[in-house]
């Protein structure tokens, strides 16, 4: 077809531009061999504890056989992802498939939009001493340790030694009305019903002020002069807010919204790991805590790795797609991408 | 001064005072943290503690510091930290380095690379076992049985940090690159005489990060160290909570066993208490995420 038609002078040079560039690649990159040489460390880092651990992924195609190698083993096809999606596994596998994206829907919904109205609270303060008081407090719990923050949930609502007494927000939230007095001496933490609100308010109270750094940034740009002309119009602070403040930095907002979806199903397994306990599971058990039970990662070898490694495969397949899915829609919707 | 509208004010006045309560609430544990450590036992049991400290007693921080093992975590820590940062922000700025250049062939290809890590990841079951393997291969080519070497190299690489390190190098005009070239200069002091001093902002805010995920690093730790003398902080914090839980209470001490807790918690933040006020300007500058665009 293209040879029928002769192509527009531009096309053809276009034609001949990459021609030459691909004609000299190789005499490009040795004149540049510098360069090739800062980048392969990085590389091979990724390489290494990155791209190889995909390889035992094939784990989840095979018979379970730790004697041999994973390429050795007998495969047995998806008999591992039938076991867990509809099999005698499913039961368990649903439950924490559930789990996982009930936590993250709720951190996202809550988590979400606060650092945004943290974020325009803070360019109200005209103060930038106090401005900076407030930052750094809020800015603390985010450098914090998930270690130091599940010791402290576990002693401020639950009570630490032998539960002699319920911790101290226990024992407000039971004065308050907001608990009953047996659950504040029960332990939060040993009540299924509390933890997706213990999880996702701890996590909006460690990342609230930090996140809101990105936004407080797009809306310190905004030009004073846009305010002005709204006000002359005669808007109120809330027309404002959506009329000015929010278009400016809705390219922000959407990149951070894909950034989110595509952590949506890879919650940090380590705040579940040291929040949860035998009680909890029904609400508390997420995909990636059931990975680490069914494998006994903990006894030191994984024993149970192909049904392991196929949950963790649908974990991920599930996320990569919402991703993906995000980043898709955001482009047909306001040409913003992220990748 | 500009005279404001009604809602103006009102919303300025709920900005004040919102604020000031989640600053108290981020700041509360804290407080209570410090004054749980440091008060006496019977007080601390009739639950008079709420804020402030009651029968000040110093007993449980020093127990704690008169722990061997404690300060052997410790510095483990500061050992990971310190050679896994410059490890991982050594490699992440010289990749950033050539990454943001155009001429380098294969740019988007590499690109790519990091970016699918962002993605895809392989799950807890594959990187035990790739970690595993790396531990045997360290073990008989290079002898080294320390644990805390495969973290140090072999985790927290992150490639969200490569990729806010090549946009502060993409922002530094090519003029400059351009002036430096004719001046004769080479490629690495390029990197070292130009780039790295026009982007200090970016690289202290990607060292920061580095710093903080392996001082605050647990599971892998946990998963991977074998030794435990050669565990991580978090790691003998976790475990010493574990072991007070089940412990019966002593009643001849002046301190609650919690206190014990809370002196441990104590000492495992100050280090970033310390040194976070120094660092705090740069954030707002350093993190551009405009665009993790391949």
């Amino acid at each position: 077809m293209g040879g029928l038609v002769p192509k527009p002078a531009e096309l053809r040079l276009r034609d001949d531009l990459e021609k030459y560039y691909w004609r000299n690649v190789w005499r490009r990159m040795l004149k540049d061999w510098r360069l090739y040489l800062m980048i392969l460390p990085l590389l091979l880092i990724f390489l290494f504890w990155r791209y190889f651990p995909l390889y035992e992924l094939i784990a989840a195609f095979k018979l379970d056989d730790p004697t041999r190698t994973v390429l050795n083993r007998d495969f047995v096809g998806f008999q591992h992802f039938n076991s867990l999606m509809f099999g005698v596994d499913a039961a368990g596998f649903w439950q924490a498939f559930r789990n996982t994206f009930l936590l993250s829907f709720y951190g996202l919904l809550f988590g979400f939009p606060i650092p945004i109205i943290i974020a325009l609270f803070f360019s109200e303060i005209r103060s930038n001493g106090y401005r900076s008081v407030l930052q750094v407090a809020t800015y603390l719990p985010r450098f914090v340790s998930t270690v130091v923050i599940t010791t402290l949930c576990q002693m401020l609502l639950s009570g630490g030694s032998s539960f002699a007494e319920p911790g101290i927000l226990a024992q407000v939230f039971a004065r308050l009305g907001m608990i009953p007095e047996d659950a504040a001496y029960t332990g939060m933490l040993y009540l299924p019903q509390y933890f997706r609100a213990i999880f996702n308010v701890s996590g909006i109270w460690e990342t609230a002020g930090y996140s809101s750094i990105i936004y407080f940034a797009a809306i310190i740009g905004i030009s004073p002069s846009s305010y002005e002309a709204a006000r002359i119009d005669g808007a109120s602070k809330m027309a404002q807010i959506r009329h000015v403040v929010l278009p400016s930095i809705l390219s922000t907002i959407t990149i951070m919204l894909i950034l989110n979806i595509g952590t949506l199903l890879t919650i940090g397994y380590e705040k579940v790991l040291l929040l949860y306990n035998s009680y909890t599971y029904s609400t508390a058990n997420v995909v990636s805590t059931y990975v680490f039970q069914r494998a006994g990662i903990q006894a030191g070898a994984a024993t149970n790795q192909s049904l392991a490694s196929a949950a963790d495969m649908i974990n991920a397949v599930t996320s990569m797609l919402l991703v993906i899915g995000a980043n898709m829609i955001s482009r047909r919707a306001s040409d913003t991408s992220l990748y | 001064m500009k005279r404001l509208d009604a809602s103006e004010v009102i919303f300025r006045a709920f900005a004040y005072t919102l604020l000031t309560i989640f600053a108290l609430f981020c700041l509360y544990p804290f407080v209570y943290a410090i004054s749980a450590a440091i008060s006496g036992r019977v007080a601390y049991y009739s639950g008079d503690v709420v804020l402030f400290p009651v029968d000040v007693q110093f007993d449980a921080f020093r127990e704690i510091v008169l722990t061997k093992r404690f300060w052997i975590s410790y510095a483990n820590t500061l050992h990971v930290t310190f050679y896994g940062t410059i490890w991982a922000l050594g490699t992440s700025v010289l990749g950033a380095y050539a990454l943001s250049k155009k001429r380098l062939v294969f740019r988007r290809g590499f690109n790519f690379f990091l970016v699918f890590t962002l993605w895809f990841n392989a799950g807890l079951v594959p990187q035990f076992l790739n970690y595993r393997a790396t531990q045997n291969i360290f073990e008989s080519f290079f002898n080294i049985t320390d644990d805390k070497w495969l973290v140090v190299f072999a985790m927290g690489m992150a490639a969200f940090n490569v990729i806010l390190l090549r946009n502060a190098f993409e922002a530094v005009p090519y003029e400059i690159e351009e002036a430096a070239v004719v001046d004769g200069a080479t490629e690495f002091q390029l990197l070292t005489r130009v780039y790295i001093p026009m982007s200090k902002a970016a690289i202290a805010t990607v060292g920061l990060f580095f710093g903080i995920s392996r001082w605050n690093g647990y599971f892998w730790a946990r998963t991977m160290i074998r030794n435990r003398n050669e565990w991580p902080l978090q790691v003998y914090i976790r475990d010493t909570l574990e072991a007070i839980m089940q412990r019966e209470i002593p009643v001849d001490t002046t301190y609650a066993q919690n206190s014990l807790i809370y002196a441990m918690i104590v000492c495992a933040i100050i280090p970033i208490i310390i040194i976070y006020p120094y660092i705090q300007k740069y954030f707002a500058k350093g993190v551009n995420v405009g665009g993790v665009k391949e």
